[in-house]
């Protein structure tokens, strides 16, 4: 059973979660979903951290290191991109 | 793609592609009996390469790779089918498991992983490289 504070903070990052992905559905630019995506990418790293806090398995910190690596570079991609059509 | 790329993202890939090449590996050691394995380790690896071809290039990319993906992709389907003869050499099912350190998981599994390691990485440079070029 997760402590009272893991529990508040599961609530607290989940609302995190949720607004983000009304930011990615509604964002008028493609930029401000690519930043949505980004933070979902993040906020899901402190969802799995909470997570294995919550339940005591300790693999599931593998899956958060595994996100936090890797997040940005779809962020980068697009970043390229944007300059690629910028310059044209 | 861009010719140059800013300070931070070539800083930044020089210290994480190590650790997204040593984090690769560590998945598929340990894939024999927790989660991990050769298809999220060869995934992370790739994820590097791919890190290494956005701050450097595709040129520096296919450098850092040593070998070409086409014989990543063979290599590791040879070893994987390897894994499955071996023990059809002893007289055992095809794809049986031989083990020299059950512990451990060092045996034929192992060799299976790598060879699906293999394959992944090359699959998703392949994927990758043939993109960029267009």
């Amino acid at each position: 059973m997760p402590s009272d504070a893991v529990f508040a903070a599961l609530v607290i990052v989940s609302a995190a979660l949720l607004i983000s992905f009304v930011r990615l559905v509604r964002g008028p630019t493609l930029p401000d979903r690519v930043v949505a995506v980004d933070l979902i990418g993040t906020t899901s790293v402190a969802l799995i951290v909470l997570g294995a806090s919550a339940s005591g398995e300790r693999v599931f910190l593998d899956a958060a290191i595994v996100i936090a690596l890797v997040a940005f570079l779809g962020t980068i991609a697009y970043a390229g991109f944007a300059r690629k059509e910028n310059r044209e | 793609m861009t010719t140059t790329t800013s300070l931070i993202l070539r800083t930044g890939a020089r210290v994480l592609m190590p650790l997204l090449l040593l984090f690769g590996v560590f998945l598929l050691l340990r894939g024999h009996n927790a989660p991990g394995g050769g298809f999220a380790g060869g995934l992370v690896v790739a994820a590097a390469y791919i890190l290494h071809f956005f701050a450097f290039g595709l040129d520096a990319a296919r450098r850092a790779l040593l070998t070409r993906p086409e014989r990543l992709i063979g290599s590791g389907l040879l070893l994987a089918v390897g894994s499955g003869i071996l023990p059809a050499l002893f007289g055992r099912p095809f794809l049986t498991s031989l083990w020299f350190d059950p512990a451990r998981g060092i045996g034929t599994p192992m060799l299976f992983d790598l060879g699906v390691f293999l394959v992944v990485i090359g699959v998703v440079l392949i994927m990758t490289f043939t993109l960029a070029e267009e």
